[in-house]
């Protein structure tokens, strides 16, 4: 007797890999990263990835409802989250929670859904909703903390609540004391006023090549990249353009005037040089797609990030390079297609 | 002969170096289910439904029998309107019973007529002319054996054959390759032909060597077919001719496209838009070149074929021998059965077949592998999701396209720019869509905008073609009125000049000032 079957498509195969799973891979390669950072900051970052992740959701799930979408498909591929903790790593640990709100309605709002939503927009959302927020509230974005190590009186779990969600501090503190500028902060300030690199340098909040805690911090954020790259979530293009270009034009301003310029190396692991490098930059949906494209823009990232941080009015620009080069993808992307099987070879008739 | 090869290129064909080609997928093979068990030949069903099309390259066969006819094995009972594609042949001899439409393996899904055939169980064959002397015979003779005993590409793809061999008569090939790369999961069909015939397929290739004057033949297998390797490698010694050689290529996903196996050969590219031809090459199926042999040294036309079911729905996974024609549900049965909760039937392997609706459809000469999965293999109904532009595609594609910016252009219509960016050089090897994280139909949509782009140049073939008609109709009455005007004022001049011609002038002259003389006179 014979039988009838349901019809579909090939490949008739079940898929190995899902979108979920990218951006699910995304998160646990920051865990370690994360875990640095609080244990040379304290914990005031999982309140703002707790704060960023939950306004991330709720605008998520307003927009998609908006447009008419699959809000269970949507809400669970993670992206939304991604997001969220890749803004809540560019904030002072003890930013207001109002600053979360704010910059999460840029990113996923406008940035996000406003352009198409997942796989249209053309700006990187979380860097979108972090711009946004430093150049409106320069002031709360600017108040980092000094490390752990460091710091006169350590600010516990509850003192972070506190300060984030009513602006107090503990009895006796005033901002002024708890915070701090940042290792490439104090660095530009000090340049600019005339002071050698090396003088500058001796300041406690240095460690070894960047900042004190910070180095540590990017180490585990390249033990995350390594593994996304093993994963074959990332591919080595964009980390191994925009590190290598930090380097190579770091060297050379380093070689050509040490006094005023830091090593190549006190560049890569201060900042965000690192994170970009494997989290940021790496962004498929607003970065190149060819190999060779991929390059460009890291190339682009790394050297645009060098020039913020020499000439420009803030004292790191990863996050400004990144939204440059955003633009400029479409335009790279065109002319770094690659010549495929068989394109321009002679054919004998 | 193919002097166009730099010395470079043919140094390297002969040094036989293992190229590599771009991105491709490292699968599970599957293979051992189905090769322990040796091949066996199904005996004719009770009805056997011939599809009059057997393949897409051209239209469906015209009947040349009629229904209560007997006919005998080997018979033709179709004939294909173009010329060189060949006949279709009563795969045993017995009655036709009717001529019906049925549904049939055919990637559109649509049914197709049969002819369909009781057999009367003796096999009669009909009178079989083997070409004895083939191996002194002319070319031209074994190109028409080829065309007429029905030869298509048997792994897969069902190109005629006759038309492959012409091209490199006409042309001139130094190489000739047969591939017994089947690079797809679960296919077993060559490996086992090479296991268990080796010979046939030894003198297939000479006979095809003869056929199209080629220096050498390679046959290439995998490097995970190691008792193939020593199975041909004695079979050689027997009856090779020197001219014949093994390669193992890697195994790896899709090696076995015609156009990954010349560039892992020979380190060189198929031009985009040409053929294996253009480089000296010619690629043809091992399972082609064994039937070859059958249609050369034995006369027999192409009646049956191996075919492997396999997966993991079928309860005892093997290689048979089957008339074209068979019932696919009979060979099902062959194997045990179904097992477990089947959800898909396909003709082909996981990568590149196609499902059929219904275990009716006999099996045509495309049919390399009935595959019957289950739902544990299948792709679960994941809703697809927005391309992320991951570039995972990218980095599988064999022809080293962009399917993440192809499918942005073919769902957008943006058609100058898909083909700009090489859509019709994809393969639909499906690489792509496997692993895509968004469970984006890729090939799916490949396989549209290669069609579109075909109607496209077809349609504008077809205008350019009016236009030109056009503007040679213009340019004809322009000219005709040119040589009219030229014609007029040359016999003008002629007589103004002509003494003739002057004369005849002054009269007409004359007369006309005497009737308006004599008008004037008239007048009051």
């Amino acid at each position: 007797m014979s039988r009838d079957f349901a019809i579909g498509g090939a490949p008739h195969f079940f898929p190995p890999v899902t979108v979920q799973r990218v951006m699910r891979d995304v998160l646990l390669a920051m865990l370690p990263g994360i875990a640095a950072y609080c244990w040379c900051f304290g914990p005031g970052l999982l309140l703002q990835i707790v704060l960023a992740v939950g306004f991330a959701l709720a605008f998520e799930a307003v927009m998609l409802k908006l447009r008419g979408q699959n809000l269970r498909l949507f809400l669970s591929d993670f992206s939304a989250v991604v997001t969220a903790v890749l803004f809540a790593l560019c904030l002072p640990p003890l930013a207001p929670w109002w600053i979360a709100c704010i910059g999460m309605l840029f990113a996923i709002v406008i940035a996000k859904h406003l352009f198409g939503g997942l796989g249209y927009n053309v700006f990187n959302p979380a860097m979108v909703g972090y711009v946004v927020c430093l150049i409106s509230f320069p002031r709360v974005m600017t108040a980092w903390l000094p490390p752990l190590s460091l710091a006169d009186v350590p600010i516990t779990f509850l003192d972070s609540l506190a300060a984030i969600f009513t602006g107090a501090l503990p009895a006796g503190l005033g901002w002024d004391a708890v915070t701090q500028a940042t290792p490439l902060d104090t660095l530009k300030t000090g340049v600019d006023q005339g002071r050698i690199v090396s003088e500058i340098r001796r300041a406690p909040i240095f460690g070894d090549f960047g900042g004190l805690g910070w180095e540590w911090i990017a180490n585990w954020f390249a033990v995350g990249g390594f593994w996304l790259m093993w994963r074959r979530v990332i591919s080595w293009h964009v980390p191994a353009a925009m590190i290598g270009t930090v380097i190579a034009l770091g060297l050379i301003a380093y070689l050509a005037d040490p006094g005023s310029n830091p090593s190549p190396l006190q560049h890569v692991f201060s900042g965000a040089i690192i994170l970009g490098a494997f989290f940021i930059a790496t962004d498929p949906v607003t970065g190149c797609t060819s190999s060779r494209g991929r390059l460009w823009f890291g190339v682009g990232v790394g050297a645009i990030t060098l020039a913020i941080r020499r000439w420009g009015g803030y004292p790191d620009g990863v996050a400004f390079a990144v939204l440059i080069m955003n633009m400029a993808a479409p335009l790279i992307d065109r002319y770094t297609r690659p010549r495929h099987y068989g394109e321009g070879k002679q054919k004998h008739e | 002969m193919a002097q166009h090869l730099s010395a470079a290129a043919r140094a390297r064909l002969a040094g036989q170096r293992i190229h590599h080609f771009h991105g491709g997928l490292r699968l599970r093979h599957h293979k051992k289910i189905s090769c322990d068990v040796p091949l066996e030949r199904v005996p004719p069903s009770e009805r056997l439904f011939v599809p009059l099309l057997q393949h897409g390259h051209s239209d469906a066969a015209r009947s040349l029998v009629e229904a209560g006819q007997a006919v005998l094995k080997g018979e033709p009972i179709g004939s294909y309107c173009e010329p060189d594609t060949g006949y279709v042949h009563a795969p045993t001899s017995g009655k036709v019973i009717a001529l019906e439409v049925r549904p049939i393996a055919h990637p559109s899904g649509l049914d197709g007529e049969c002819v369909v055939i009781q057999p009367d169980g003796e096999e009669r064959w009909t009178r079989l002319e083997p070409i004895e002397d083939w191996q002194h015979a002319d070319p031209a003779t074994l190109g028409e054996r080829i065309r007429t005993a029905g030869l298509v590409g048997l792994g897969g793809a069902v190109f005629p054959t006759a038309k492959k061999v012409e091209g490199a008569q006409a042309r001139g090939v130094h190489t000739l390759i047969l591939n017994g790369a089947e690079c797809e999961p679960y296919i077993s069909c060559d490996e086992m032909l090479m296991r268990e015939q080796p010979e046939k397929l030894i003198l297939g290739a000479r006979v095809l060597r003869r056929a199209t004057a080629a220096e050498r033949v390679i046959i290439a297998i995998e490097d995970q077919m190691g008792v193939v390797q020593r199975v041909l490698d004695s079979a050689l010694k027997t009856c090779g001719d020197g001219a014949v050689e093994i390669v193992r290529v890697t195994t790896i996903y899709p090696e076995g496209g015609e156009r990954q196996l010349v560039q892992v050969l020979t380190g060189l590219e198929v031009p985009s838009g040409g053929l294996p031809l253009d480089l000296g090459l010619l690629c043809l199926n091992v399972g082609t070149a064994a039937a070859a042999a059958d249609a050369v040294i034995e006369g027999k036309p192409l009646i049956e074929r191996i075919v492997t079911v396999s997966g993991s729905g079928i309860s005892r996974p093997r290689n048979l021998i089957a008339l074209l024609g068979t019932p696919i549900h009979d060979l099902v049965e062959r194997c045990g059965g179904y097992r477990g909760d089947v959800q898909r039937l396909v003709l082909g392997g996981p990568m590149m077949g196609y499902a059929l609706p219904t275990d009716a459809a006999p099996v045509v000469k495309a049919a390399n592998c009935i595959l019957a999965l289950t739902a544990d293999d299948l792709r679960s109904p994941q809703p697809e999701m927005p391309c992320i532009r991951c570039g995972e595609c990218m980095r599988v594609c064999p022809a080293v396209l962009l399917p993440q910016q192809l499918h942005w252009q073919v769902t957008n219509q943006q058609w100058e720019e898909a083909e700009e960016y090489g859509l019709m050089d994809c393969i639909e090897c499906g690489c792509c869509d496997f692993v895509c994280p968004s469970q984006i139909p890729l090939a799916d949509w490949f396989r549209y905008g290669k069609g579109v782009l075909v109607n496209r140049a077809s349609e504008k073939r077809a205008a350019d073609h009016a236009r030109h008609r056009y503007e040679a109709r213009q340019e004809r009455l322009e000219r005709l009125k040119r040589s009219r005007q030229d014609r007029i004022a040359e016999q003008k001049r002629q007589l103004k000049q002509s003494s003739e011609g002057k004369r005849k002038v002054a009269e007409a002259l004359e007369r006309a000032r005497k009737s308006r003389g004599e008008d004037e006179g008239r007048s009051p």
